[in-house]
């Protein structure tokens, strides 16, 4: 499995688009978590994001102690979004380029080739997120420098669950993202259904119900996005300093539950994947 | 003859309501040039990739290097290259060379040897999704080189190449063959296969018509005469060999008989007042034999 890792790294490392999704995943990250909110407190301007708040309250998501809510906050739908393109890229063109042959006829098992994909994507999820919590911090701490307040940054161990809780989320949405690859062997369905489903269908229930059909509420507490929002939510309640919590952070299940759907949805992926690829011929 | 590096025993493959192999037993031994003949959709691929692990038999049995088609143990030992090659059109030629590479789990230096051996180093560091159709195939030929394997599987491999590119296959080939290599080699080119192999199968409708050497396979040798008068020359020629082992076309007389009976039949015409104009040893090409066994050549599996 070591050299089917290595050479999914290779791929992964000098594939374009890898890197087109890293650095657009920073730019929504920084321009929703950072530079409208400030720029409505330094403008004094109120924009679509934040309107009706309290402009303290506003800064305050921007200061290094938010820096664990604040990050999260498009992981449950946009940053999810991208995530899953990724894992549908990864898998879906194997099939398109015909590169899938090309990987099964070397010597590593059909699962070793797998497996090997799906630790070269979780280490590049992991990088990513990394990257999201490292840019965010040192943009906190600029933010922080410039209004002359403290550089609170969290502990450790607030960090690590926040770096964790993030690796599952968009660990969770690369994962379904690989699994249309595998089963539509192609890479244009799965994105565009992944992406109707993450940014349309997961917010449609939610909202039907919320207000509708109340009487839906147990199937949305099973839906990926709700309990993805649902674990941004434990870390970070009503929103955290801020006082509104981003699109798709809902108060639907709690933490530990959300927690544990997540990895379920992770590891029935990841069986799905493995059967895909042991038993379907490759032509 | 040493030992079987392939051997299938009643391998099929079904489709739905089709059967692209039938009950195709074949065996590859050690050291050999292998080749598997047929006409397009004869089951060919079919039956290549069920060996390469990749498509799995709906009946019979496989075994490669003595192991299950696609294990690591079979797949260790053979380079594969079925139909196009494939490769990331995002990487160079030496990146997916070393992606390839780290799946087989040799070193990194064996890219460039493979680089070499197709004539392709200097444009290693070029993008796949611009090489020509000559060099992408010389790419896969590469990559099935890579693992140094005792048997190779190869479909169509001078697809895409200009003739001084099949030139060189050809001889690339031929020295694997003389190098010890196993080939498995799948062609519709008849003529490349007549001077690369040991042995041939002739699949057609997805079942193997035969299976034995080239020169089983092209049969008795004959000779081809032009003389004139062609009425007293056929007189002669039929006395000589008898009439059964005559046959006219074209305006030549093809005899059923030895190279070696060629001074003989000259003398008996001389000896007729008959003028000969052409006399050479016959054969039989690959392609006669092979329309003649798969009917038009095409198939409808």
């Amino acid at each position: 499995m070591t050299g089917s890792f290595q050479a999914e790294i290779l791929k992964l490392r000098k594939r374009p688009a890898t890197w087109v999704l890293l650095g657009v995943t920073l730019a929504l990250e920084l321009l929703f978590g950072y530079v409208l909110p400030y720029s409505s407190w330094a403008t004094s301007d109120q924009n679509f994001q934040t309107q009706g708040l309290d402009p303290q309250a506003v800064l305050a998501g921007t200061l290094p102690a938010e820096l664990v809510p604040t990050s999260l906050g498009g992981f449950p739908v946009f940053a999810g979004a991208l995530a899953l393109i990724l894992g549908a890229l990864a898998t879906g063109s194997e099939y398109g380029w015909g590169t899938m042959q090309t990987a099964l006829t070397q010597r590593p098992t059909r699962l070793a080739v797998y497996a090997g994909k799906l630790a070269a994507l979780a280490a590049a999820i992991l990088a990513v997120v990394l990257a999201v919590f490292a840019v965010n911090a040192a943009t906190a701490g600029l933010i922080a420098t410039l209004e002359s307040r403290p550089l609170d940054y969290p502990s450790l161990a607030t960090l690590a669950e926040g770096v964790g809780s993030g690796w599952l989320i968009m660990g969770m949405w690369c994962g379904l993202g690989a699994v249309l690859g595998f089963a539509f062997r192609g890479v244009a369905l799965p994105v565009g259904l992944g992406v109707v489903w993450v940014l349309g269908v997961e917010n449609l229930v939610s909202a039907v119900a919320d207000s509708l059909l109340t009487g839906l509420r147990p199937l949305r507490d099973l839906l990926p996005g709700v309990n993805a929002g649902s674990l941004v939510w434990s870390l970070a309640p009503g929103g955290g300093a801020s006082g509104e919590p981003p699109p798709g952070v809902i108060d639907a299940v709690s933490g530990g539950r959300a927690g544990i759907a997540l990895a379920t949805y992770v590891l029935g992926f990841a069986v799905v994947g493995a059967l895909l690829v042991r038993r379907r011929d490759v032509a | 003859m040493g030992e079987q590096l392939v051997e299938t025993d009643d391998l099929s493959k079904t489709y739905g309501a089709v059967r692209a192999v039938d009950r195709v037993s074949l065996s590859v031994w050690r050291g050999e040039v292998y080749g598997f003949l047929g006409p397009n959709g004869a089951g060919k691929t079919t039956t290549l990739r069920m060996l390469a692990g990749l498509v799995r038999p709906t009946g019979g049995t496989a075994t490669v290097h003595g192991d299950q088609p696609g294990s690591p143990r079979a797949l260790a030992r053979t380079g594969v290259l079925i139909e196009a090659p494939r490769f990331y059109p995002y990487l160079s030629g030496r990146d997916n060379l070393r992606v390839v590479a780290r799946y087989a789990g040799v070193p990194d230096r064996r890219v460039e040897a493979a680089l070499d051996t197709v004539d392709l180093a200097g444009r290693g560091g070029d993008r796949y999704a611009g090489y020509s159709l000559g060099m992408k195939q010389r790419l896969g030929v590469a990559a099935a080189l890579l693992k140094d394997p005792e048997l190779l599987i190869l479909d169509e491999p001078t697809n895409g190449l200009d003739p001084a590119g099949m030139r060189d296959m050809r001889a690339l080939l031929r020295d694997l063959g003389e190098r010890g290599h196993t080939v498995l080699l799948s062609s519709h080119l008849l003529g490349e296969v007549q001077q690369l192999c040991d042995r041939v199968g002739v699949i057609s409708g997805g079942r193997l018509l035969t299976e034995t050497t080239v020169d089983d396979l092209l049969g008795q040798a004959g000779l081809l005469v032009r003389a004139e008068p062609a009425a007293e020359a056929l007189a002669c020629l039929e006395r000589l060999v008898g009439a059964g082992n005559v046959a006219s076309a074209d305006g030549a007389f093809r005899l059923r008989t030895g190279p070696e009976q060629a001074g003989r039949v000259s003398r008996a015409l001389a000896d007729a007042g008959v003028t000969l104009t052409e006399l050479r040893p016959l054969e039989r090409t690959l392609e006669e034999v092979f329309l003649e066994m798969t009917g038009d050549g095409r198939t409808g599996r």
